[in-house]
């Protein structure tokens, strides 16, 4: 398969804390090509930590094992930390949850864009900065030139959100990966902005993974879903055949979705049954 | 950039001018303030010690009628709301009477003791930022590592050990023994008659007048206890830049950095340290302004003719005029330092509104 953008065969990433050895992510499998993945779970279910052993992030203190997790036929976990860097905010890159905590508080915007760029491209600062403004026209920022000058905490939630796409997306990744990128923002907010990263993401035809725990959303997104339990991957399946998932507890998260028009009580409560996470 | 985009620009330029000017006037008002509040403290001190004006001047042997005279003469007579009025009139103009150890005004002392303070406390602070930062930095980047335990180590004994001890220990060794520093005061005698202080400042006056063999003197003179004192710094800027940078590297906009695929260098000292700058400008202002106070035990093992000195040489001498008109400098000093790094704050850190 040579579409094939990233392998990801039994991943493993380990924490060890003063009470023994907690394996977060336990042997997840998954292949990507140029589509949307999302991977939902609860919070806790390692869906997070998967993506941040992809990207290279994981706490120093932990252990990343892998029998294969390779992008683009690079081999990640056996390149040096150099290489691992170069590959960071350059092909593949990361948005996480909320704008206020992601941005560097002292840095105006424009700068925080045009440092990903000059990281990694032989720009000059005239041309980086018309790039980073014509990136920020692409998030469809109406004012580029004078959100460009702004520090984040003089933009919107929602605004900030689309400073922090344009800041990943500038350098032309081909993979991204979005960690609940949506998750802090207002709920008006959150379908311009998805639109957005849907829009680049399938002009610039990159691979995407979803993290979210909002099932609904993701099943509406993305093009299959992943659904981890417990670090582990307990159902893949096409996003158009959700309502025919075979896991209990996939249908447990289904089964929790308030539908208009039924009135439910009690409410219904997650099966959590300890032989899904053997 | 357009004509239009370009006085947007100009237009937003302004209005933070305006902002900043504002905002100094704001500051002025409060720095007025204070100052009022601090000459009412030490107008109310100078009138409720058991230690009688007149007394201090003319000595217990004084007839009555002299007594009696000088009293009238000094304005003790008066109500005191008129004592106070004449007493802030007199401070603004920077009179603080005669001092009765010197018999000079109390200004023209302060003004020759101070510089030597202010030499050796910005010494001192500067020996104790430029290493305490970047050690504090060090041992948070490598928590748990080795240099964070000596860093720990030697933040400890810098709170621990008293400095006077210390500066005896290092007059042994360094004066006494190995001869790398000058015996304590500020120059050797043969230069008190062919060198003449401009501003006070001892090395920076005979720089400037290119007499380089005194600057080396002054120099050989002033590093131990500068480097005393920048230890005493550098302990506790270390520990707060630990602590600060600990907090910034564990923020979300830190994994964002790293996503970008920055490296470590860029992220620690261009972001981390870019943020922990903010508060790390107030501690390093308030431990400058603490040794501008005139350390006394330095002075007084390195003969160091500052102000911590001559307050306390005062002091015993029941010479009010002078301790006040000294507390109230040191006050005022303070009062300017804590402005400053109120305004450096605002400037480093654009969440805080300049207007």
């Amino acid at each position: 398969m040579s579409d094939t953008l990233l392998e990801v065969d039994d991943l493993r990433v380990t924490f060890p804390t003063r009470t023994g050895l907690v394996q977060a992510v336990r042997g997840v499998s998954f292949s990507l090509g140029r589509e949307r993945l999302g991977i939902v779970g609860e919070s806790g279910s390692g869906k997070s930590q998967t993506g941040r052993a992809i990207m290279g992030l994981t706490p120093p203190q932990a252990e990343v094992s892998a029998k294969k997790l390779a992008f683009g036929g690079i081999e990640l976990l056996s390149i040096s930390s150099r290489q691992r860097r170069s590959l960071r905010g350059n092909r593949i890159a990361m948005i996480l949850q909320d704008p206020k905590y992601s941005l560097d508080p002292v840095m105006t915007i424009g700068r925080q864009i045009v440092e990903t760029l000059r990281t990694h491209e032989k720009v000059s600062k005239a041309d980086a900065r018309e790039r980073a403004l014509a990136m920020l026209q692409a998030v469809q920022i109406r004012d580029p030139a004078r959100v460009f000058d702004l520090y984040p905490h003089e933009v919107s939630g929602g605004m900030g959100q689309r400073a922090m796409i344009a800041m990943m997306l500038i350098t032309g990744p081909e993979l991204m990966i979005a960690d609940e990128p949506t998750s802090a923002l207002d709920v008006t907010v959150q379908l311009d902005v998805l639109k957005i990263l849907d829009k680049l993401v399938a002009e610039r035809g990159m691979g995407l993974i979803f993290i979210s725990h909002d099932l609904r959303l993701v099943s509406s997104f993305c093009d299959r879903v992943v659904v981890m339990y417990a670090g582990k991957v307990v159902e893949q399946i096409k996003a158009s055949e959700l309502r025919d998932a075979q896991h209990p507890y996939t249908r447990g998260l289904l089964n929790c979705m308030p539908r208009i028009g039924f009135e439910r009580h009690p409410l219904p409560v997650l099966d959590r049954k300890p032989e899904w996470a053997a | 950039m357009s004509i239009a985009e370009n006085q947007v620009a100009a237009g937003r330029g302004s209005a933070r001018a305006v902002a900043i000017l504002s905002s100094l006037g704001r500051f002025l008002v409060i720095a007025v303030t204070t100052y009022l509040g601090l000459l009412a403290v030490t107008f109310f001190i100078g009138r409720v010690i058991p230690i009688d004006p007149v007394l201090a001047v003319l000595g217990d042997r004084a007839p009555t009628a002299v007594v009696e005279r000088t009293r009238r003469e000094m304005g003790l007579d008066l109500p005191w709301i008129e004592q106070f009025y004449l007493y802030v009139k007199a401070a603004l103009r920077g009179d603080f009477g005669t001092s009765v150890l010197t018999t000079n005004p109390v200004m023209s002392d302060i003004r020759r003791v101070f510089p030597a303070t202010i030499e050796l406390a910005t010494l001192g602070t500067l020996i104790g930022a430029v290493i305490g930062v970047p050690l504090g930095v060090l041992a948070a980047v490598r928590r748990g590592s080795l240099i964070d335990q000596i860093a720990r180590i030697i933040g400890l004994i810098g709170y621990s050990v008293p400095i006077f001890w210390l500066g005896l220990l290092g007059l042994v060794l360094f004066y006494a023994k190995l001869q790398w520093v000058a015996f304590p005061a500020r120059l050797d005698v043969v230069y008190e008659y062919t060198f003449t202080p401009i501003t006070g400042f001892y090395l920076l006056d005979s720089a400037m007048q290119g007499q380089w063999d005194v600057f080396y003197d002054a120099y050989r003179h002033i590093i131990l206890p500068a480097a005393l004192l920048g230890y005493f710094a550098l302990a506790y800027i270390s520990r707060m830049t630990r602590s600060f940078m600990l907090n910034e590297l564990a923020q979300e906009y830190i994994v964002a950095a790293r996503a970008k695929g920055l490296s470590e260098t860029r992220i620690i000292w261009g972001h981390a340290l870019r943020n922990a700058a903010v508060p790390m400008v107030t501690v390093i202002a308030l431990s400058y302004a603490s040794l501008l106070e005139g350390s006394v035990l330095t002075e007084t093992v390195f003969s160091w003719p500052g102000i911590g000195l001559y307050i306390t040489n005062s002091l015993t001498n029941a010479d009010m005029n002078a301790v006040l008109g000294g507390t109230i400098i040191i006050g005022s000093v303070f009062i300017a330092i804590n402005l400053l790094s109120d305004l450096l704050y605002r400037l480093l850190d654009p969440r805080t509104k300049v207007g």
